[in-house]
């Protein structure tokens, strides 16, 4: 009897302390913004990470969208209540910068006992992410680049079995398209958004400045200038395009978006993020025959490689030595060639080291058919090693200049104004963006 | 003789006054003199600390010619989107005050449309208004490229107006529709017993006596229009296209926290809450004197 009693007591007792082992796991909270299908990739990604060690635990919350959780990170860093790790979208990184709110990731990295190999990133994402010296200051995550999708059956019908690759090239293909009695030769979209494929890339794989400065690197008084450079020819071009019926504007208000009229077999061409790629394959009509090819150039120009977009990881400041070695674990779990690989194929994101890269075509992963042609992506991010304008862009503020584009396109487009002083307009717009910015942050200089 | 409830010690009503001051205090008084400062500084959106500018924020705003263009363009959608809101509420109101047939039904269905939230009322109307899969999409069948919100301001302006009004015809509709029940009958007897028709009666009789009401919905509706058209255009037009839907409340939203120009945004709350009691104060002063309560 006696013996039962105490073989209970240490049952329970030994219950207790592992109970209380497992409470001792250091948990520490990352905020990210993608939603839907994003989501529940994301958290299997946390659930992986979570599963392969019992020190640490990630919670993982979705914020709805990059935007929110920007805001939301930031009302919650002003009352002391932030997460430590927290997702930023690229344009968001140079406020980030500024905010001194944050610890460097390759601090973090190096007083947590993590060897990272900096090199290894891939030239154009690192410079994005990167501080004027050369060190990382976030965990390049979820990155993408865009790419021309295009429809390999109509494309056959006008005798032609690859993608354009000049501008002068495209504008054939699209006559020859709408000979052949296609509606739609491509569908473009004219938003904040799509200043991303249209201003920004653009301007990048051609080699053109966004601002002076070197894009915004070398300083906070840098100053818009594409309303100088080639992106002024595009504009008209895609404009007299749009005129001519080769081009549509498809968008989520029409009732059908790019991706849509793409996926569909409506338009023939688009331009958007190897991110889509899935969806694309996922949702694209029986009998539509498509591949993926670097955006084309204008004849004569000598490309450049493109920008890196989507979102990294910030660890923000003012958390427990525990939390940070926690996360500190937690970006170097995501880090590995392994975890680029499975993130890779359950989205359509592109491995953002060179060995992630390798790994991934050393097992074979590009030439499987849902996921052949994404190495177009890493073509068009490592074409040329980076220049100083392709770096990246470094403005404050962003969102807003993008906002700027998207309203000077509309206007455009919609014939209310002409295409230079519309550029013009938008310049002068960003720019005041830019100096208010820079009064904002007073004597502060970029890291 | 009119009755008044005292109190035996003079602090028992200002106990009884306290949570409702501590309430407003916390939610409005607080956060409003907030925005006030935050307006006269540049504000670091992470807090690392500001500068105080004093009116730089205000004079930026005033000099801006696109700040102006969202306060017109905030004037035309309060002025059409009241006027249709009321009219058609009116209309039905009369319709089934005059209990023709179903008007049981439409009594309770038409309150419906007002307890719609904002976002998921746009979502319906973004689609019925889409102009190649929506309902609307018929116009651009019969005469193409005529109906375009996606490129067309007036269009997406249009399609804004007539979401927010389906929005408040239900609001509306219950007040009038109770005023005008409350009308005495004895009154619109003796009318027709005149020998008056049903449409001299409304005229002559219901609507004068309706002011208070036409009054009272004026002022909800204007006010409202500046503050509850947030969630119909974030979600409808993003603002666009090219600006023609940025509504001075959306406009607030959007440099605050998309732009995270904290500063900038609070000066504009800050107007735009000055204008709305501007309006407010106008409309008791002198819109007040033509109704007549009794």
């Amino acid at each position: 009897m006696k013996k039962t009693v105490l073989a209970t007591v240490a049952v329970a007792a030994l219950t207790l302390s592992t109970g209380a082992m497992a409470a001792e796991k250091t948990k520490f909270d990352f905020w990210f913004g993608l939603s839907g299908d994003l989501e529940k990739r994301v958290q299997e990604v946390c659930g992986r990470f979570n599963a392969s060690q019992n020190e640490f635990e990630v919670v993982c919350t979705s914020q709805g969208n990059y935007d929110a959780a920007l805001q939301n990170t930031i009302a919650a860093f002003r009352a002391g209540k932030q997460p430590t790790v927290v997702q930023v979208y690229d344009v968001g990184t140079a406020t980030m910068m500024l905010s001194d709110a944050f610890v460097p990731s390759y601090e973090l990295m190096e007083k947590n006992g993590h060897k990272v190999d900096w090199n290894d990133y891939i030239g154009g994402i690192a410079g994005y992410y990167a501080s004027s010296k050369g060190q990382m200051f976030s965990f390049p995550f979820n990155s993408s680049t865009p790419l021309l999708y295009w429809n390999k059956g109509a494309f056959e019908k006008i005798g032609k079995t690859a993608a354009p690759k000049t501008w002068e090239e495209a504008h054939d293909d699209m006559v020859a398209l709408q000979k052949a009695g296609y509606a739609c030769p491509m569908a473009i979209n004219v938003s904040a958004n799509e200043s991303w494929q249209l201003m920004e890339q653009f301007s990048a794989i051609h080699g053109e400045p966004i601002a002076s400065k070197n894009n915004g690197y070398d300083g906070l008084d840098a100053e818009l200038v594409f309303n100088k450079t080639k992106f002024v020819k595009y504009i008209t071009d895609l404009k007299a395009w749009y005129d001519a019926g080769l081009v549509k504007i498809k968008s989520k208000d029409l009732g059908q978006d790019m991706v849509q009229a793409f996926a569909a077999g409506d338009c023939q061409m688009m331009m958007t993020s190897v991110g889509d790629h899935g969806t694309v394959g996922r949702t694209a009509k029986e009998g539509v025959t498509w591949d993926v090819a670097m955006l084309p150039v204008y004849q004569g120009v000598e490309r450049k490689n493109s920008l890196v977009g989507g979102a990294s990881l910030w660890t923000l400041k003012g958390k427990s030595e525990a939390e940070y070695k926690g996360a500190a674990a937690f970006l170097a779990f995501i880090a590995k060639p392994e975890s680029a690989l499975f993130w890779s194929t359950v989205t359509g994101y592109i491995p953002v080291t060179k060995s992630g890269f390798e790994f991934m075509k050393k097992e074979g992963f590009y030439d499987k058919a849902p996921y052949k042609g994404r190495e177009a992506a890493i073509e068009s991010l490592t074409f040329t090693p980076p220049t100083p304008l392709t770096r990246g862009i470094r403005l404050g503020n962003f969102t807003q200049i993008r906002a700027e584009v998207g309203n000077g396109l509309q206007a455009i487009f919609a014939g209310k104004e002409e295409v230079q002083p519309a550029i013009d307009g938008m310049v002068t717009r960003g720019n005041a963006v830019l100096r208010r910015f820079e009064a904002t942050y007073k004597g502060k200089q970029l890291p | 003789m009119e009755r008044r409830a005292s109190f035996r010690h003079w602090w028992i009503g200002i106990a009884f006054a306290v949570p409702q001051i501590v309430l407003i205090f916390t939610f409005f008084y607080w956060p409003a003199g907030q925005a006030v400062y935050w307006s006269m500084t540049l504000q670091q959106p992470w807090g690392g600390g500001n500068i105080w500018v004093g009116f730089d924020n205000f004079r930026q705003i005033f000099a801006d010619a696109l700040y102006w263009n969202s306060v017109a363009l905030s004037t035309v959608f309060a002025l059409f989107s009241t006027v249709l809101s009321m009219g058609l509420a009116l209309m039905l109101a009369v319709f089934v005050d005059r209990e023709l047939t179903g008007s049981k039904i439409y009594r309770v269905v038409m309150i419906w449309p007002y307890g719609i939230a904002a976002p998921a009322l746009a979502l319906a109307f973004r689609f019925i208004m889409a102009p190649e899969a929506g309902f609307l999409s018929f116009v651009n069948r019969l005469w193409p490229g005529l109906w375009d919100p996606g490129l067309d301001g007036t269009d997406a302006m249009i399609s804004v107006i007539v979401a927010f009004s389906w929005k408040y015809v239900g609001y509306d509709f219950v007040f009038f529709l109770s005023a005008l029940q409350g009308i005495p009958k004895a009154l619109k007897e003796a009318a027709a017993l005149d020998g008056a028709g049903w449409l001299r009666r409304l005229w002559d009789v219901q609507l004068p006596l309706l002011t208070p009401t036409v009054f009272f919905l004026l002022v909800i509706d204007i006010t409202e229009s500046f503050q509850d058209s947030f969630g119909i255009v974030d979600i409808m037009t993003s603002g666009g296209p090219a600006r023609a839907t940025e509504l001075m409340v959306y406009k607030i939203y959007f440099d605050g926290f998309k732009g995270l120009d904290y500063s900038g945004a609070a000066a504009q709350s800050i107007i735009l809450m000055g204008l709305i009691v501007a309006l407010t104060v106008l409309q008791f002063r002198f819109i007040e004197r033509r109704v007549h309560y009794k």
